[in-house]
């Protein structure tokens, strides 16, 4: 297979993505779709942290709560139409990317994942607080209005919404691709797999560290805006541990340095734990870690390799 | 003036036992330079598994015990079949199998033993409070039983062979293995017995917090918090810095922000350590050769 004919595959690939669901999917599987590229962008935004910077960050459920919250509060208290939200929630999520990850980057390893995790715990409490209250809505939450098809489109809420999510993750999945493949991507896996030798031919180390963090956790925050506008509700408890925890699963799975790999770990995280629940409440997350450990073990590169791996080999018979 | 002399006490009393699990995350972290972040979980599993041996009619000294042999070798297996085959892996890979064994302890806990709070017993006895007013007996009791406990892993790795040993394999793990010393063997006695100690600490904080599958999120980030404080290279560290965190909470609770910010203090405290003193208070700083 030669380039353009992969893009040309890409493309008919995509499409399919748009036009499938919008004609044959019902209200409840358009909105677990627009779940899925809502979780997709957040897991992308940790694969770049991650998979290419070589940071290990357990707190992106934070910054799918920032991302989510400005995008409710803008909503709800300044009357601002949702898709103008986009742009806010992500200055806002990367700035607090920028202030938390600063500190933490520059003494590297594990100390990122300690100061991660300990944000991810202690965002409910943040969100609760009675001090912000009025902004947040404190435990009730805020609820938001589905915003309906634009122009008179012949399309109902959730066709409508699928639409806008599919077309921002796609902008963003492009801006990703592009940014691993520039300086700073180059820089970055330099980083991440020879720090010593990147130093010494002059790589900035804590400056693009924190750049990907930065905009690892805009993304994230922009996927956490749409997935509060298409939930219709953002609640502290919403975005507890288990959520930073559900999307280190999803980066895993899907395989955390590759870009289409978020996109299997997406899916995986929001349709298997349907499937999983129907055995018991406990189950899906037993067997999430379960499925964490093996990975580690057998596939250390998630799904995305795995494919890859397939590829390759199909191209070797021919 | 009482009332601040009493949040005081009372958060010596909390903080032994942050201190113990801070000393647990430590011997892992100076052993195989990883940060358990199943620990908590581990500790909460170890005193549902005491629970369970009281509610069938053992005795809680003798509960206590079995628990105790039941963590240390539950700690040993785990190092032996999920640790050490990603040893060398890069630091993704362990993190990943540390939340993974997080993931299942907590919801495993919560598929057989419910979500809903459960008292725990204490051996201490209910009673008014002692010492003028300040601590109540099981405060009193479980800060002598985790002074027992550091004072003898402390004497255990400073006067025996195989604490020597387990120093020695962590310190050096090339060397110690040339000497003779069984470094894998040693991995897991370490981490069987950081398994232990968290185990103490689940059932000495189960009577004040109540026990359920999410008990020991807090009491992990204090921790965390603690042996950051004190130096992660650092047990003695831990140990003062684990009941340092007990007596910040205390007063941040009571005079500062309010008991609905607990968990953002440690937050506060994790970043104010890395920015100010990355090494903590008796930690050496990290260096690695260029």
């Amino acid at each position: 297979m030669n380039q353009t004919n992969s893009r040309m595959l890409l493309i008919v690939f995509v499409l399919a993505a748009v036009i499938v669901p919008l004609v044959f999917a019902s209200g409840y599987q358009l909105f677990q779709l627009t779940l899925v590229v809502s979780y997709a962008l957040s897991v992308l935004g940790k694969n770049l942290v991650t998979g290419y910077g070589g940071q290990v960050s357990l707190g992106q459920g934070a910054f799918y709560a920032v991302g989510a919250y400005t995008a409710a509060i803008l909503m709800e208290h300044f009357n601002v139409p949702y898709w103008a939200t986009l742009p806010v929630a992500a200055v806002v999520t990367g700035i607090v990317g920028l202030a938390l990850g600063l500190p933490a980057l520059r003494l590297g390893g594990l100390y990122l994942a300690l100061v991660t995790f300990a944000m991810a715990v202690s965002v409910p409490q943040l969100l609760k607080y009675k001090l912000f209250e009025n902004w947040t809505g404190g435990v009730q939450g805020i609820v938001l209005l589905k915003p309906d098809a634009p122009f008179e489109l012949p399309l109902d809420a959730d066709q409508w919404l699928y639409l806008f999510t599919f077309a921002v993750g796609l902008a963003l999945f492009i801006a990703a691709t592009n940014l691993v493949r520039s300086r700073i991507g180059l820089a970055l896996m330099a980083i991440r797999d020879q720090p010593l030798a990147a130093e010494a031919m002059g790589v900035e180390l804590a400056h693009y560290k924190t750049i990907t963090f930065g905009v690892g956790a805009l993304i994230t925050g922009v996927g956490g805006a749409l997935g509060a506008i298409s939930i219709g509700f953002v609640s502290p408890d919403s975005f507890s541990i288990a959520l930073s925890l559900t999307l280190f699963v999803g980066m895993v799975i899907g395989g955390a340095s590759s870009i289409s790999g978020a996109i299997y770990g997406a899916i995986f995280i929001v349709f298997v734990p349907n499937i999983a629940e129907q055995i018991s409440k406990a189950v899906p997350g037993a067997i999430f870690g379960l499925i964490l450990i093996l990975f580690m073990f057998f596939a250390p590169g998630g799904i995305a390799s795995l494919i890859t791996a397939q590829l390759r080999r199909l191209k070797a018979v021919r | 003036m009482e009332g601040f002399l009493h949040q005081i006490v009372s958060g010596i009393a909390t903080g032994s036992i942050y201190a113990s699990i801070s000393l647990a995350l430590v011997m892992i972290f100076l052993a195989t330079h990883q940060i358990n972040f199943a620990q908590g979980e581990m500790a909460m599993f170890s005193t549902y598994i005491a629970l369970t041996l009281i509610q069938a009619g053992v005795a809680y000294w003798a509960a206590f015990v079995i628990t105790l042999v039941l963590s240390f070798i539950a700690g040993m297996v785990m190092q032996r079949t999920v640790l050490e085959p990603l040893a060398r892996a890069p630091v993704l890979a362990s993190v990943g199998a540390f939340l993974g064994l997080l993931l299942i302890f907590n919801n495993i806990a919560g598929w057989i033993f419910t979500y809903t709070l459960q008292p725990f017993p204490t051996p201490f006895g209910a009673g008014a409070p002692i010492l003028g007013g300040l601590l109540s007996r099981h405060e009193l009791g479980s800060t002598a039983v985790t002074l027992v406990v550091l004072t003898a892993v402390w004497a255990f790795f400073r006067y025996t062979k195989l604490g020597l040993a387990l120093r020695g394999a962590a310190y050096n793990p090339v060397s110690s293995r040339l000497v003779g010393i069984p470094v894998a063997n040693m991995l897991s006695l370490g981490w069987g017995l950081a398994a232990a100690i968290g185990a103490i600490a689940g059932m000495m904080v189960a009577p004040i917090v109540f026990l359920d599958p999410n008990m020991m999120g807090g009491v992990l980030l204090y921790a965390f918090a603690g042996a950051l404080l004190g130096g992660i290279t650092s047990p003695l560290g831990a140990v003062v810095g684990g009941v340092l965190m007990g007596v910040i909470e205390n007063i941040a609770g009571a005079y500062i922000v309010g008991t609905e910010l607990k968990l953002t203090t440690a937050l506060v405290i994790i970043v104010v350590v890395l920015v100010v003193k990355p090494s903590g208070l008796f930690g050496k700083p990290l260096a690695s050769r260029v």
